[in-house]
C-alpha cells in the first residue's frame, strides 16, 4: 500500500481510465472478431443494416484505437506524469472533464457509426459535431498535461513525457486539418478537400494516427513502465534522445507511402517511401532501448508475467517496424497494397505491440492504484499466452492470404491472359479468413480473462478497503 | 550534430523548459506535412487536366448536367448520382472497394486505364480506398447492366457465388425523395464544385420517386465514364 502516493497524486482518475480501457479492449476486439467472421461467413450480416461489415468495421477501428487506446493512453499518461514530475495533476476538474467527455464521445461513436453516420474517411469516420467534441476534449487533456509538466518538482522532464507530448501536439494538427469539412446538417458533411489532396491529407492523418497515437504515445508507456516493472533504469539516455527527435521529425513524412502508384504525384509517394525505409533506425532505437533495459535482469521474465507482456510487445514492435519499411519499398508495395498483408501488418502492430504494452502497463497500474495484488496471477499468465497465440494466428493468416491475393491478381496463364478472376481470389481467401477469425477469438478470450481479473481485483480492493485505507493512513512527511 | 556538446546542451535546456521543448517539437512535427501537402495545391502538374484540358467538361451557358455525354469530361455528379454516392459512403463500401487503378499490366486488363488525379477532382471526400476485399470500381460504369447491379445489390451471391458482400435489400425499399439534395449541392458549390444555381434549383425534383437502389445504380454506372482517356497519351510522367 502506497498511502503517500494515494494522497499526493490523483489516482482516482487513473483507476477509472484503467478499468474503462479494459472494458473497451473487450468491446473493440469483440466487434473486430465479429466483422472478421462476417468476411469468412457472410450470413452473419443477417440483412440487418446496423450489423453489416461496412458499418461495423469503423466501429471496430474506432473502438480499439480511440476507446481502448485512448483510455490506455490517458490512464498511463496521467499516472506517469504525476509520478515522474512529483506533483499532482494540475487540475483534477479538467482531468474528470476529459474522462467524462472522452467516454461520451465513445458512446456517441457507438450510436452513430452503426446508423451509417460517417465522413467516409478511414479512422476519421466520426461526423463533424463529434469531431468538434474530440478537439475540445483533446486540447483540455493536452493543456492539463502541459500544465502538470510546467509545475513539476523534478528538474528535468522525463523521457516518457516527451513522447506523450509529441503525440498530443501531432494529433492536434492531424485531427484539426483532416477533419475540416462543411456541414450540410447535423449528421452530414463533406470534406473540405477533394481527390488527390484529400487523399494525401487523409493518409498523412492515417499513418500518423499510427505513428503518433499508437507508436509515440505507446513508446511513452514503454519508457515509464518497462524500467519500473524491471526495476532498472532506461538502457541509454543518449539513444532515447536521438530516437525521439528522429521519430518526431521523420514519422510525419510516411503517410505518402500509402498512395504509391496512385494518382498522387510520384515525388510525394517516393519521398514517403524513402523516409519510411530510414525510419527502421529510430524505430529499432526504441525497441533496443526497451529490451536492453532488461540487461542483467532477464531472469525476471521467468516469474514476472507483466514484464513478459512488455517484452513481447517490444518484440512485436521491432518486427512490425521492420515489416513496415519493407512494405513501403515500391516493388513490395505493388504486391502488398490493397491486400490483407496490410491488415496483417496493422494487427501485428496493434495486437502485438499496442495492446500488449498497454496490457502490461494496465496490470502494473492495477496493483499500484488499487493498493492490492491482482486477483489471479494464473489468469494473467493465461492471458499472456492467449494474447500471443491469438496474435500469431491472426498475423500468419493475413500474411498468407495477402501475398496469395497479390500473386493471384497479377498471375498470367500460358496464353498471356489473366489466370484468375477476382471472384476466384475471393474464394481462395476463405480458409484464411476463417483462420483469422479464430485468431481473433483466441485474443478476445484473453481480453475477457483480463476483464474478469480486473473486475475481481476491484472487488477485492473494495472488500479489503485498500483504497480507503491508503487515502486515510497517516503519512510521515 | 557536428558539435556534440552543443547538441546535448540544447537538449538539456529543453528538458528543463517545457515551453522551449514544445516550441521545437511543434516545428519538428510540422515540416513533413507542409512539404508533402502544400505543393499538391500549388503545382500544376498534380492535376492532369492542366495539360490535357479535354479531361474536364467545358459546360456551355444554359447547359444542364443532363446535356453531358459520356466521354465529354469530368463533371459534377447529378442529384441522383450524388445521392447514390452518399449511400455508398454511409454503408462503408470504400472499406472493401478501391477506386484507384494503378499503372500495371494486370490492373489495366482487369480494370482499365490507370486512374488520373483529375478524375476525382470533384470527389469530396476522395474514395480511392485502401483495400480490395472486392474489386476496384474506378471504371465500373457500363461493365454490367442495371439489372445485374440490382440483383447483385439485393443478394450478391445470387450472381457471384464466391462473394462475401452483405446483402442490401433495404436499398430498394428506402426512398431518397426526402433528401435535401439542393443543400448538398450548395455545400459542394461553396467548395468549388461547378454546380450552377439552376443545378441546385432542380436538384430535389430529380429525386422524385427514386429509391436508394436507383441512386446506387446511377452512381456505380457513371464511375469512370465521364472522361474518355486516350491510351496513346502519357498523362503522367
Amino acid at each position: 500500500m502506497d498511502a503517500a502516493a494515494e494522497q499526493k497524486y490523483n489516482l482516482g482518475i487513473v483507476r477509472w481510465f484503467t478499468v474503462m480501457a479494459v472494458v473497451y479492449l473487450v468491446v473493440g476486439t469483440l466487434v473486430g472478431t465479429y466483422v472478421a467472421s462476417e468476411l469468412a461467413w457472410p450470413f452473419l450480416n443477417f440483412d440487418i443494416p446496423y450489423l453489416t461489415f461496412g458499418r461495423l468495421r469503423p466501429l471496430h477501428t474506432n473502438a480499439v484505437i480511440f476507446a481502448f487506446g485512448g483510455c490506455a493512453l490517458m490512464a498511463t499518461s496521467f499516472y506517469s506524469v504525476q509520478r515522474t514530475c512529483g506533483v499532482r495533476l494540475w487540475s483534477d476538474k479538467l482531468a474528470w472533464f476529459v474522462f467524462i467527455g472522452w467516454n461520451l464521445i465513445i458512446v456517441s461513436a457507438v450510436i452513430t457509426l452503426p446508423l451509417g453516420i460517417n465522413q467516409a474517411k478511414e479512422y476519421a469516420e466520426l461526423e463533424w459535431p463529434i469531431d468538434l467534441a474530440i478537439a475540445v476534449v483533446w486540447l483540455v487533456y493536452m493543456f492539463n498535461f502541459i500544465m502538470t509538466l510546467a509545475t513539476r518538482k523534478s528538474s528535468h522532464i522525463y523521457v516518457s513525457n516527451w513522447f506523450f507530448l509529441g503525440m498530443m501536439v501531432m494529433i492536434t494538427y492531424l485531427h484539426v486539418v483532416n477533419s475540416l469539412a462543411i456541414p450540410v446538417d447535423l449528421f452530414k458533411s463533406y470534406s473540405l478537400f477533394s481527390g488527390v489532396q484529400d487523399a494525401m491529407i487523409q493518409w498523412w492523418w492515417g499513418h500518423n494516427a499510427v505513428g503518433f497515437y499508437l507508436t509515440a504515445g505507446f513508446l511513452g508507456i514503454m519508457y515509464y513502465f518497462v524500467p519500473k516493472q524491471a526495476g532498472r533504469p532506461v538502457y541509454s539516455y543518449r539513444l532515447s534522445v536521438i530516437h525521439f527527435w528522429a521519430l518526431m521529425f521523420g514519422y510525419v513524412w510516411l503517410g505518402a507511402h500509402h498512395l504509391q502508384y496512385t494518382a498522387l504525384p510520384d515525388w510525394t509517394g517516393s519521398l514517403g517511401a524513402a523516409v519510411s525505409i530510414a525510419m527502421i533506425i529510430p524505430s529499432w532505437g526504441g525497441a533496443v532501448n526497451g529490451m536492453m533495459t532488461l540487461s542483467g535482469a532477464w531472469d525476471k521474465l521467468r516469474t514476472d508475467y507483466v514484464l513478459r507482456f512488455l517484452i513481447m510487445s517490444l518484440a512485436f514492435y521491432a518486427m512490425s517496424t521492420f515489416e513496415g519499411p519493407i512494405m513501403s519499398i515500391k516493388t513490395v508495395n505493388a504486391l502488398s497494397h490493397y491486400t490483407d498483408w496490410t491488415v496483417g501488418h496493422v494487427h501485428s502492430g496493434a495486437l502485438g505491440w499496442v495492446a500488449m504494452v498497454a496490457i502490461g502497463a494496465i496490470y502494473h497500474m492495477m496493483t499500484r492504484t488499487f493498493h492490492t495484488e491482482m486477483w489471479s496471477t494464473k489468469l494473467i499468465n493465461a492471458h499472456f499466452w492467449t494474447a500471443t497465440i491469438g496474435t500469431v494466428v491472426y498475423v500468419v493468416a493475413m500474411w498468407v492470404s495477402g501475398i496469395m491475393q497479390g500473386l493471384m491478381w497479377r498471375a498470367y496463364d500460358e496464353y498471356g491472359t489473366l489466370a484468375y478472376t477476382f471472384a476466384e481470389s475471393v474464394e481462395a481467401m476463405h480458409p484464411y479468413y476463417a483462420m483469422r477469425a479464430i485468431g481473433g477469438m483466441i485474443f478476445v478470450t484473453g481480453a475477457l480473462l483480463m476483464l474478469i481479473n480486473v473486475l475481481m481485483t476491484v472487488r477485492k480492493a473494495a472488500s479489503e478497503g485498500s483504497v480507503r485505507a491508503a487515502s486515510t493512513a497517516a503519512v510521515s512527511a | 550534430m557536428a558539435n556534440n556538446n552543443e547538441a546535448v546542451g540544447m537538449q538539456e535546456k529543453m528538458e528543463k523548459n517545457i515551453w522551449m521543448f514544445l516550441f521545437f517539437l511543434a516545428i519538428a512535427l510540422s515540416v513533413g506535412g507542409l512539404v508533402e501537402i502544400v505543393p499538391l495545391f500549388l503545382i500544376d502538374d498534380t492535376m492532369e487536366h492542366n495539360k490535357a484540358p479535354e479531361l474536364v467538361w467545358q459546360r456551355q451557358a444554359g447547359q444542364t448536367l443532363a446535356d453531358h455525354k459520356p466521354g465529354d469530361g469530368m463533371r459534377p455528379y447529378t442529384a441522383l448520382e450524388l445521392a447514390g454516392r452518399d449511400v455508398y459512403q454511409r454503408e462503408g463500401c470504400y472499406l472493401c472497394h478501391s477506386q484507384m487503378i494503378r499503372p500495371f499490366r494486370d490492373e489495366k486488363e482487369r480494370y482499365g486505364h490507370y486512374s488520373l488525379a483529375s478524375e476525382s477532382m470533384y470527389d469530396h471526400p476522395f474514395q480511392w480506398g485502401s483495400k480490395r476485399t472486392g474489386p476496384d470500381f474506378a471504371r465500373l460504369g457500363g461493365k454490367y447492366s442495371d439489372d445485374w447491379h440490382r440483383k447483385h445489390l439485393r443478394a450478391p451471391r445470387s450472381v457471384v457465388p464466391e462473394s462475401v458482400m452483405p446483402n442490401y435489400p433495404w436499398f430498394q425499399e428506402n426512398s431518397v425523395e426526402g433528401v435535401d439534395m439542393a443543400a448538398r449541392f450548395s455545400v459542394m458549390q461553396l467548395m468549388g464544385v461547378p454546380y450552377t444555381d439552376e443545378d441546385i434549383a432542380s436538384a430535389n425534383a430529380e429525386l422524385a420517386g427514386k429509391s436508394e437502389e436507383d441512386a446506387m445504380v446511377a452512381y456505380l454506372q457513371v464511375l469512370g465514364t465521364m472522361a474518355k482517356l486516350d491510351d496513346s497519351k502519357a498523362y503522367r510522367e
